[in-house]
Formats: structure tokens, sequence, C-alpha cells
């Protein structure tokens, strides 16, 4: 049986400005109810790790007198000085290709793109200088630099500041590519990459900077980190599986609150990492549940659900009782006017059909492109 | 016209004009000394911003750069100009007729701007909005002498450019809210205005792109004439960019290409000193972008942006010399936006001083000043064009609000030319063929 998948392109569903997530169990012990941004979460990470080891610093547009152009890196240039938090013109190709000499040669860049879309025009150093550095000088070079920003849609903002791009990332040998949710997941993550010694990509979501989450008194903790390549199981459950990253989660959370209301359990899996793809959760868990379907905000084509399909499919296909679903974002640039952004992107009702025909194939399959 | 300081042999004497090579070229610009009168009179300031020491800023309000006061830093030919015909009375600029178009079209621009910033907070617009205000002065100065085949590149603050380019307030309006009645069709948004019919070729988002984007016009214009023989294309192309712009690698490479080949583009750098929240002054070694032309091989001149005379008088110049295959001139335009960076922005790093101080040289009282001075229009005449603005901006906020939303089946359509780019369905014909596919309920 060929895998079909499948997208759906919805109507309505929740305005673009109106979205809250509604805050998620964690699995770490909760000690106190403190909730934390996720914009406040980045911010101590980076903080706590430029306080532990002066040859971290932080460079791009805005970074310092601006105090980030999302106000991430608040207080930073006050703390640390103009010659740790610096203020590019505006040159993402040259700075960002200064930033891997640095780190070539010893320090630890922490480089931040105003959104990822603007990191074209300096990912021929991120591919080329940095991702694939290590395996040309056959380990003499390593790269320790972390490319961090917003990835993935906003509202409103139109075809060129909306693109996804785990997917491109992802696909190169030699990176790390991490895809935070919640504030601990923030903080641990970005810990864990700066710490780390090759290069990583870290891909927020400008919609969750404001976003509360509680955090547990062990994430607050200044040595707190998070493994690289790991998922996380963010709510347990037998009847499908549902794999997503980014605001995805905050999604896939609340369409499993309305199966659950209708009988179906899922399991929600926060992938936390897309470079290295923690298969060995997600087979585990459809082993579990016999069903798949994946989110994701980013084109259909090539996209992070393909490459989990083919990795099921592989790996679990005996155990397979329908089709995997794959939910993407629409084959088009995204569009500016209000409804057609809407249509652009998945919504809650999306994943809880696409997770119900899973169950019972009630809907009939339909063209995929 | 009294401009005789601007005749084109001040552009060109230094020039071989059969030549493209640049190499045994001395430094070009005519009116640059070796010494550069008073480098520090530009912008105002030594190079050497002050730097306070982090520590002892306490409060969030940062320490804003100490610039001496109040320098309006004209290029040296402006500056004799000026001297010579002082606010003549003998002989002015322009016409009555054209004082009138002029003075609309800043209006227009100005009025367009604060209808949407209401618009904005009323949330009838929405994502990123970038005004212009302060800024006319260089849209209407440039664009107005423009024919409708000439091509203007601009970047995310795109609005006044659109509307001096003749795309109506109506279309970016509905652009603007979305609507399907937009110049887009509401597909493209604030940022993305694009126009066949007025070669309004883009609004672009990324700083620096739609330089090579206009240079590529320009070569087109070249092409046409030179290779398809159409013996009467002149059309000139200009780039509208930020100082900021003047840090990214396109710019230059464009500058090379286009000295290189003398393509007919006029590079127009609105200089209003902030990228953000990001000083020029911090940004950049040499702030002085102008020079940066001569380092090229094509002149390079500033002007005072809040003065549309002056920069009308400069973008004559400058256009004059692409249409006659001359080649192409870096023109900075020193000039402030009133506004913050977008209508997200808080704007809290300008300097309360500087910005009083730009307000004071705002371009549409300048114009209104030297109209009525030199007897061009009479107090009834402009407030008739201001009522007549404000008429239109209104109309177009209606229009754009009755105007409907984008259809579902709008979602799929233009992501091609050739809509069998969307390939095969199962069915083994061309997907886009399916009538499902344009009804907005085929699965994609």
């Amino acid at each position: 049986m060929s895998a079909i998948l499948r997208k759906i392109i919805a109507p309505g569903g929740i305005p673009a400005w109106g979205i809250r997530v509604i805050a998620s169990r964690t699995y770490s012990s909760s000690a106190g109810g403190k909730e934390m941004t996720v914009r406040d979460a980045l911010n101590s990470a980076l903080d706590e790790e430029m306080s532990a080891d002066p040859s971290v610093l932080l460079m791009g547009e805005e970074v310092g007198e601006y105090q980030g152009a999302y106000k991430i890196s608040k207080g930073l240039l006050d703390k640390y000085g103009p010659k740790r938090v610096i203020d590019t013109p505006i040159t993402e190709a040259g700075f960002t290709g200064m930033a891997v000499g640095a780190a070539y040669h010893g320090l630890r860049p922490v480089v931040e793109f105003m959104t990822f879309n603007f990191s074209m025009q300096a990912i021929d150093h991120i591919i080329n200088s940095a991702a694939k550095s290590n395996y040309m000088s056959s380990g003499q070079i390593s790269v320790p630099i972390v490319f961090r920003g917003p990835n993935g849609a906003a509202a409103g903002v139109g075809a060129q500041h909306s693109q996804c791009y785990a997917a491109w990332y992802a696909s190169c040998p030699g990176l790390k590519v991490l895809v935070p949710y919640n504030s601990e997941d923030a903080r641990g993550l970005l810990k864990a990459a700066i710490r780390d010694p090759d290069p990583v990509v870290f891909l927020e979501n400008e919609l969750l900077y404001g976003e509360s989450f509680p955090i547990s008194a062990e994430a607050l903790d200044s040595s707190f980190c998070l493994p690289i390549g790991k998922a996380k199981i963010e709510r347990e459950g037998k009847d499908v599986t549902i794999v997503a990253f980014s605001k995805m989660v905050g999604y896939a959370l609340k369409a499993a609150e309305i199966l659950a209301k209708e009988g179906v359990s899922a399991e929600v899996i926060n992938l936390r990492s897309i470079r290295p793809l923690d298969r060995a959760t997600i087979n585990t868990s459809v082993r579990k549940t016999n069903r798949l379907v994946t989110v994701e905000e980013g084109f259909p084509q090539h996209g992070v659900g393909a490459e989990i399909c083919a990795s099921i499919v592989e790996e679990s296909f005996e155990y397979l009782d329908a089709p995997v679903e794959r939910i993407t974002g629409a084959d088009v640039p995204m569009p500016y006017a209000a409804n057609l952004e809407r249509m652009a992107v998945p919504q809650v009702e999306d994943i809880v059909r696409a997770a119900k025909r899973t169950c019972y194939r009630s809907v009939p399959v339909a063209v995929n492109a | 016209m009294a401009a005789t300081a601007f005749s084109a042999s001040k552009f060109t004497q230094s020039f071989s004009l059969n030549s493209t090579r640049s190499v045994d070229r001395p430094p070009l610009f005519p009116a640059s000394h070796p010494l550069k009168t008073t480098p520090s009179s530009f912008l105002g300031s030594t190079r050497k911003l002050s730097l306070s020491s982090p520590s002892s800023s306490t409060s969030r309000r940062r320490r804003r750069p100490s610039r001496s006061p109040a320098v309006v830093a004209v290029s040296e030919v402006v500056k004799e100009k000026k001297s010579k015909s002082n606010v003549s009375l003998s002989n002015p600029l322009i016409t009555n007729e054209e004082g009138l178009e002029l003075y609309e079209d800043m209006v227009l621009g100005r009025s367009f701007e604060d209808m949407c910033a209401q618009m904005y907070y009323r949330g009838k617009m929405f994502g990123f909005v970038h005004l212009y205000n302060g800024q006319e002065a260089v849209s209407t100065g440039f664009i107005k002498l423009l024919k409708q085949e000439d091509c203007v590149v601009s970047t995310y603050r795109d609005h006044v450019h659109a509307l001096s380019k003749g795309v109506p307030a109506r279309a970016v309006m509905s652009e603007l809210f979305g609507k399907t009645t937009g110049c887009c069709r509401g597909q493209g948004g604030s940022m993305h205005m694009f126009s066949k019919e007025h070669n309004l070729l883009g609004g672009f988002a990324f700083i620096g792109e739609g330089i090579p984007v206009a240079t590529g016009a320009a070569f087109t214009s070249k092409y046409r004439r030179e290779v398809l023989k159409e013996a009467d294309c002149d059309h000139v192309t200009l780039a509208f960019f930020g100082d900021g712009t003047c840090n990214n690698g396109q710019f230059f490479e464009c500058l090379n290409m286009a000295a290189l080949w003398k393509l007919p583009i006029v590079f127009v750098v609105e200089n209003n000193l902030w990228a953000i929240g990001m000083s020029h002054l911090r940004a950049t070694s040499d702030p002085e972008i102008w020079k940066k032309g001569p380092a090229f091989g094509m002149p390079g001149v500033h002007v005072d942006g809040m003065d549309v005379l002056k920069v009308r008088e400069v973008a004559k110049e400058a256009i004059g010399r692409a249409r006659r295959g001359e080649g192409p001139t870096l023109v900075e335009c020193e000039t402030y936006r009133f506004r913050g960076h977008s209508l997200a922005d808080p704007d809290e790093l300008r300097d309360p001083a500087e910005k009083a101080r730009y307000a004071s040289r705002d371009p549409i009282s300048a114009l209104k000043k030297y109209m009525f001075e030199n007897n061009l229009a009479s107090e009834a005449e402009l407030k008739a064009i201001d009522k007549k603005i404000d008429e239109l901006v209104e109309d177009a906020v209606e229009f754009a609000d009755e105007s409907p939303l984008p259809a579902r089946s709008q979602l799929l359509e233009n992501v091609f030319a050739d809509p069998r780019g969307f390939g095969i369905g199962p069915d083994g014909r061309y997907r886009c063929e399916d009538p499902k596919f344009t009804e907005g309920t085929a699965q994609v």
C-alpha cells in the first residue's frame, strides 16, 4: 500500500492575530507555578551563557541599542558592553561570514537574523563556511556558532517575511537545527546550542515570543540544558501520533483536546530538534498508536513531514494502520490579504480532520500536489 | 533657467565618454577637492560618535549621538547656485503649474501616509507598515520628472513612490487593506507594491534587494536600444533605497556594473540617518555616501532632501545624463522620516531635538513658503489642493473598505505565469485544467 499523502486548505479558523496557546503540560517536575515568556527565556539563556563564557558574543542588526528587534537581547548591551553585543550594519553576508571566521578561531558567536528570511543573504556562509568546515578540514576546524532568529509566518507580513526554513537547513549535513516551542525548550535548547561545538541553526517563532508557559525550578537553573536530538512527548495518547514543531505544537495540543472530547486519544510529540531528527521516539510512538499525522508551517514539497513519513515507512511500515497524513502550509508564497493568509497556514481544524481521517478513514482520498 | 551651476559639463567634464574602461581614469567627481572642505559639516558631527560607557547609562532611554546642532549640508554645486539665485524673485526655478503639481503630489503623499497610520491603529491594515512622512521631497522631486515608461524600484517604504508614479490612491489603499481591488489584488501588501502599467517594479522587503532589480531594468532599456534596435528607447530607471542599504554588498556590486556598462539608472539614496534604531554614523565607516559614486566611476552628488526644488534640479541633471546614455549617477538626498521606522517602532532612540530640527524643515511648508514668496500661487489655490487631496484620500479609504476580500480561489492563482507549473494530476491531465482547481475546493 502506498502511503498517500494529503494536505487540506481550510477556510476560516482562528484569525492570525488572535492565536493564544493554552499552557502546555511539561514533564519536568513542576515545583511552584512560575511562568515565563519565551522572550524572557531566551534572554535569560543568552545572559547566563554570556556571563559563563567570555568568548560568547552576540551580533546582529539592532541587538544592542534597540534592545533587539523583538527585544530578545534586552539589557544585554548594558550588561556586557558594545564589544560583546555588536550592532552590525545591514550586511548579512558580511557579518555572518565574519562571525564564522571568528568561530574558526575559537570565539563562540551567536548571530541573530532579524528573521530567517534574511539568512538567505548569508546562506552561503552558513552552509559552505560553517556547516562543511569540520568535514573539509577533517576535524581540525570546528565552528561553535549559533544562528538564531524568528522563523516562519508572523501575521500579515507578506511573502518575503513568512517562509519557514526548517526543511532547507535540516537537509544539510554538518548543521544542527533546533526548534523550541515553549520557554523550557527555549532556555534549554539555546543553552545547549551555545555550548555545542558545531554550527546550530536555532529557529524561533515570532508569535511565540510573547507566550507565557509554566517553567520548573530545574529549568531556571543556570546549568540547565536539554539534549540535542531528543524529541519530547508533550501529551501521551494511544490512538494517533501527531508530530509537530515550534508553533504547530500549540495547535497540535489544542487539536488533541478537541479530539479527546470525541474519543480519540492523540499523542503529541514536540520534535525540538529537526536535525538530528529523533526517529526513535517517533517510531516508538507510531508502533504504539499505528497512525501518524505530521504538522508543519512550511511548504509541502520536500518538507519536514516528508522526511518523517519516509522514515516511518522505512522502519515501521507494518505497524501503520492508515496512510500518514501531512499537514503543511499551502504551496504558494504567503499572501498578504488576511483571509488568504489564514488559508495558507495550517489551522487547528486541519489537524483535527486529518487525525480523524487516520482513525476512521471517513473522508475519501483526494488529489495531492 | 538660472541653473547654470548644474549644466551638463559639471558632471561630465572628467569623463571620457567613449570608453567604458575605467582603469586609467582619475577620480571623477568634478566638484570635489582633494581636501573636501569641512567633512565635519556633513551631518553636523564628527566621525566619532560619543559612546558613553554602557555602565553609565541607567535609564532605558539610551544616549543619543551628540551632534553639533543645525547643519544643512549641501553639495558644493547646489551651494553655488543658491548663492547666485538666493530665493530669487526674478528667476524662480519652477512655473506656477509645476509648483502646484509638486505641492499636490507632496500633500497627497503626506495625507495618505497619515491616513495609513489611522487605519492601522483601527486594525484595517496589518503587518508591517512603513511610512514616508518627511521624505516627500525626494519622491516628488524625482518621480515627477519621469515618463510613464520609466521604471521606479523601491523598498518597503514604497507607498508614496507608488502614488508619485501614478498608481491610483484607491489601488494602493485597497492593497493595504488586503482587498482584491488592490494594485496586487491583496497578495502583496504594504511592502510589495507592483504596477506593470506604471512601471513600478516593487516594493521589496529586503534591504538592497531592489537595487539589482533596478539595474536589470536599466540593462533592459539599453539592450532594447542596442540589440533589439528600438532606437527611441531611452527609458531611465530610478532605484530608491536608504542609508543602511549602502553598507550592503549588492549596492556596491550594482554600482560597479552600472558604471561599467553605462546603464541608464540613477541610484537615489534616501539618507534619513537611521536604519530602524541604528544610526548611520554607527554603521558606516565613511558616512558620506555620495563619495562612493566616484570610487566606481560615476558622479556622486549630495543634495538637501528636504527641499523639493533642490532635489528636482539634481534629478533633472541625473535623469538627463542617463537618458543621453552617459551612464549612472549616485544621488544622496539628506532627508528625515518624521515617524518611526514602522508603525510598530517605538522610536525611542532618536533625539527629539534632531526630530524638531528636521520638522522645521518640512518640505511641504518649505515649498509653500517658496511659492508665496515668488508669487507662484495664492493661499486659496493651495487650500483648494489640500481639500481636494483630503477628499481623494477619504474616497480611497471608503473604496477600500467597501471592496471585497479576495476569493478563496485566488489563493492558488499567480503562483506561476504558466499554471501548468502545478504539474500533472492523478487523472493524467494538467492539474490547472481541473475545474475544481480554480474553485478553491481542490486539495493541493
